[in-house]
């Protein structure tokens, strides 16, 4: 580690604790892939104690983790698991997030696992339970009493007699040189002071008042700045650049391209903003785009690569016995995070070591992508995580960071990216189109008998983990492979049932070979996936692909209780098993004082403003959170225009370890489903993407009429811990359409539900 | 390059750019400061709101030469996280943020209609909000915090 960065290194030049610290242990990228509930084996070891948690003279706690704050409050709530199990003062605890020189390697910071990962029992969790039994075990030998006679708090262990010693007297400044223990007892919600309250997110003071450190706000001695060009057209590469184009801009550092990635470094931003303007670079247009009118059509004729997640192999029988049979296709655009904030980076890479301070949700796997790209030795790239706007999934966070990477190494100079609104909009990895069809059957008493489903979804690179930089635009551009799909047929389903994209719907028994893990009671199903090349960049979205499939099988419930003519939640628990399930529909339906009724609404007539109202429900990636979500909307016949009035939630994700939070969480979830599913969506040209900024990309603004929000949190001590930031957003683009349905007789089968697209809807209705 | 004399939260600087930079690049770049922060550059989400004249204006598209005597003031100089400003204060007591990247606009654009309208109406409200983006949409909380402001303020 002469020329990387050690953590013991980092702490003395912090002037934090020194740690032990195990150096250098090269990564395996193979070996290490990623499981989402667990650590890598990286230089920080997760199995030992100190790699987590250190004790200062103060007694003031420093904790490491590898999940990180992107405003969804993980800082605040990590401190509170610190602060509860080691029974401590919220402000005796500060957390050092994401940064691959000190903190344990945790993967990517997405997919609602956080809280699973973090908070049941294994890594910060379990470190923090470990050392409060250690601290204990000391104090019992220090006060000479038996330990389950001490009890502790805000730092002090105290025997019965009054006599009582601090952390950090026991340990403060040492090393607890011990491995996390899996028994240590983690303290149990009943017994929690901390964990379970409403504590509000800890950086809002410095947020309202305008301190908060943002990525965008690095400055680092000596920084220059960069600015990227991007192809014009989809696909294009470079044919040559002219540098002369730029030379007269003052302040120019250099031009600079590596196969088709091409960027300009200058003394100041604006210098950079106008070079990268002015740049005159003659680009070899690409093969061109698919027209995005029919598009939906030509993904289910392309070559993909398949999967079948159930088949009870009856379906066709069943079908052909069925009373009813229904039928209908659902679809889903692309849609991007849009994150207000246009990314940003800074790089600083030297002859012989790199550092990347990024917004990455993927600290570590970007540190191996940044290793690739600057052909640095691992052991010599640091990446220092430091929050950027909210990113909702795999933004242009990653891309900017490699954009710095690759600037600064060619000028040997700290290099911040700014990306422009139209690089953002460009450069990101979209949330994937999908294509959804539907078939049913139900028996004469209403039941229904079989369900299959087919699902079509896009997909194009990603995220890149530890091995493909070429998965995001800038890896690509310089010349590093996506990984696309490779066309396999689906084989018969073996296992455990998978379904964490929720392409399985809720109301299916979910059997493979006798065993059964669905959240219903329909034991004749098929889900059979297909992965479908894509013409853009696609990557996790707040929700992926969970929200899609819930918007189509939610939809399709709903179209099944108005053929058969049954209230949507009563037939509903009809075909559900999950008592979770079960329970936060009722919560949802109760607290909207549901009427049993079948939809649409019964008077409601043709012309005019109508009410009504839908409910969609979820159990998140098959068991990481259960959520319904009752939706009342107006809608206006005349124009197509909808306003969500009521949302009424019923959720579960376990013990709550921050109801703050969570309130914040699900609020804010709802209404950006609400956002996807009346607005957004990517639009492009036959060469290139046309939605490139907020008048062509639409979302909703703050002008827009809010809706009340009535949330039932329903608290489970005594199960696991799950995710909750993703539960809410995946139901309301489902809600929303099951409400303008009832309100209407129209049922909307496209997101988003665009004035034209209700109008249409309006004239076909039965 | 140009030097350039410009009254910032109360201090006067004195930077050396070119006269057309943006005006939230000098204040970001040049004077460290961190409220408002480049969202769209196209002044359509509202995150580099500063207030000129009472007035919210997106630093990125004005150019720090047209910004001649007038004082300029950030997120920042409103109040400081040991003495926020009542309308800081309102935000923070509603919780009103998830990344908070958006807040400049927000929270600016509200200040400066309340000042010239105390008793605008929720309409005139959001009203003036159209064309200021939350992506995490912490909408309500917002509509909050600028409620209890304008109650607290009158």
């Amino acid at each position: 580690m002469t020329n990387g960065f050690s953590r013991r290194d980092f702490l003395k030049a912090s002037g934090a604790l020194v740690v032990s610290f195990s150096a250098a242990s090269l990564l395996d990228p193979i070996a290490s892939a990623q499981g989402p509930f667990d650590t890598h084996q990286s230089h920080v070891d997760p199995k030992k104690l100190d790699s987590w948690l250190a004790v200062a003279n103060d007694g003031t706690v420093t904790a490491y983790t590898g999940k990180c704050d992107l405003g969804q409050g993980m800082y605040t709530v990590q401190t509170q698991l610190v602060a509860e199990e080691l029974a401590v003062a919220l402000d005796k605890v500060k957390m050092i997030q994401c940064d691959t020189a000190v903190t344990p390697d945790q993967g990517t910071t997405s997919g609602s696992q956080s809280t699973p990962t973090n908070f049941n029992s294994a890594n910060l969790a379990q470190a923090a339970a470990t050392a409060r039994e250690a601290l204990i075990a000391m104090a019992a030998q220090k006060l000479g009493v038996p330990a389950d006679q001490l009890t502790v708090e805000n730092g002090v262990v105290t025997a019965k007699g009054g006599s009582h010693v601090s952390y950090g007297e026991l340990i403060g400044g040492k090393h607890f040189d011990l491995p996390v223990s899996a028994t240590a007892k983690r303290r149990a919600p009943a017994e929690w002071k901390i964990l379970g309250k409403p504590v509000p997110s800890m950086d809002r003071v410095a947020l309202m008042t305008g301190t908060f450190e943002f990525v965008h706000n690095v400055h680092v001695a000596g920084m220059v700045h960069g600015r990227v060009v991007r192809p014009t057209e989809s696909g294009a590469t470079v044919s040559s650049v002219d540098e002369k184009s730029v030379q007269q801009i003052p302040g120019l550092i250099k031009v600079v391209v590596k196969n088709n990635f091409v960027g300009v470094v200058a003394e100041k931003q604006w210098q950079a903003a106008r070079a990268a303007k002015e740049l005159k670079v003659t680009w070899k247009p690409g093969e061109g785009l698919p027209s995005q009118e029919g598009f939906y059509d030509q993904i289910r004729k392309q070559p993909s690569r398949d999967l079948m997640l159930v088949n009870s192999s009856d379906l066709d029988a069943k079908l052909k016995a069925a009373a009813h049979v229904l039928h209908a296709t659902y679809t889903h655009p692309y849609q991007a995070h849009g994150s207000i904030g246009s990314s940003c980076a800074v790089a600083d890479v030297q002859a012989d070591h790199a550092t990347v301070w990024s917004a990455t949700q993927s600290a570590y796997p970007t540190r191996h992508s940044v290793s690739v790209l600057t052909s640095l030795p691992l052991d010599n790239v640091r990446v220092i995580f430091v929050r950027g706007s909210g990113c909702y999934g795999l933004n242009a966070a990653d891309p900017v960071s490699y954009d710095a990477a690759l600037l600064s190494q060619a000028v040997r100079r700290p290099v911040r990216v700014q990306l422009t609104r139209h690089d953002e909009f460009i450069s990101e990895n979209y949330g994937a189109a999908c294509v959804i069809e539907q078939r049913a059957g139900v028996d004469a008493s209403g039941a229904i008998t079989a369900w299959d489903c087919e699902t079509w979804a896009v997909t194009y690179g990603g995220r890149p983990g530890y091995d493909k930089p070429g998965n995001v635009m800038t890896g690509m551009l310089a010349g590093h492979e996506p990984e696309t799909v490779t066309p396999r047929a689906a084989v018969e389903p073996t296992g455990e049932l998978r379904n964490g994209s929720n392409a399985v719907p809720s109301y299916v028994a979910g059997c493979i070979s006798g065993k059964c893990g669905g959240a219903g009671v329909i034991r004749s199903e098929r889900v059979l996936t297909h992965a479908v090349k894509s013409p853009f960049f696609t990557g996790p979205l707040r929700s992926p692909l969970r929200l899609q499939n819930t918007f189509a099988h939610e939809g399709f419930m709903d179209e099944i209780c108005a053929q058969i003519k049954a209230d949507p939640v009563a037939h509903r628990l009809r075909h559900l098993s999950e008592p979770r399930m079960i329970d936060v529909v009722k919560a949802a339906a109760k607290a909207a004082k549901w009427e049993t009724r079948p939809s649409p609404k019964p008077g409601n007539i043709r012309t005019g403003i109508v009410l009504g109202r839908g409910i969609a429900c979820v159990a998140y990636e098959g068991d990481n959170g259960y959520a319904a979500v009752v939706a009342e909307v107006e809608v206006d016949q005349a124009s197509g225009r909808v306003q969500p009035k009521r949302f009424f939630v019923g959720h579960d994700c376990g013990p709550i370890s921050n109801p703050a939070g969570l309130r914040n969480q699900i609020e804010g979830g709802l209404l950006q489903g609400t956002s996807r599913a009346m607005g957004e969506e990517i639009t492009w040209d036959d060469r290139k993407v046309t939605s490139i900024d907020w008048r062509s990309y639409h979302t909703l603004d703050l002008s827009f009429e809010l809706p009340t929000i009535e949330i039932v949190l329903i608290d489970r001590p005594a199960v696991k811990a799950t995710g909750a930031g993703e539960t809410t957003i995946t139901l309301a683009a489902a809600a929303l359409g099951n409400a303008i349905f009832d309100a209407t007789g129209a049922r909307l089968r496209e997101v988003p539900f665009t004035p034209d697209r209700i109008k249409a809807a309006l004239t076909v209705r039965g | 390059m140009t030097p350039i004399s410009l009254k910032v939260n109360g201090t006067v600087h004195t930077v050396d750019v070119d006269p057309e930079t943006p005006l939230l690049y000098v204040l970001s770049d040049e004077l460290h400061l961190r409220g408002p922060k480049f969202g769209c550059g196209l002044a359509q989400c509202g995150a580099c709101t500063v207030m000129i004249r009472g007035q919210a204006v997106r630093s990125c598209v004005m150019p720090v030469g047209a910004v001649k005597e007038d004082e300029v003031t950030t997120l920042e100089g409103l109040g400081t996280p040991e003495h926020p400003h009542a309308i800081q204060q309102a935000f923070i007591d509603e919780q009103a943020a998830q990344c908070g990247f958006c807040l400049s606009g927000v929270i600016l654009t509200a200040k400066a209609l309340l000042d010239k309208n105390p008793k605008a109406s929720e309409e005139e409200i959001r009203q003036e909000l159209s064309n200021v983006l939350c992506r995490c949409f912490t909408h309500t909380r917002m509509m909050r915090a600028i409620k209890r402001y304008q109650g607290v303020r009158v």
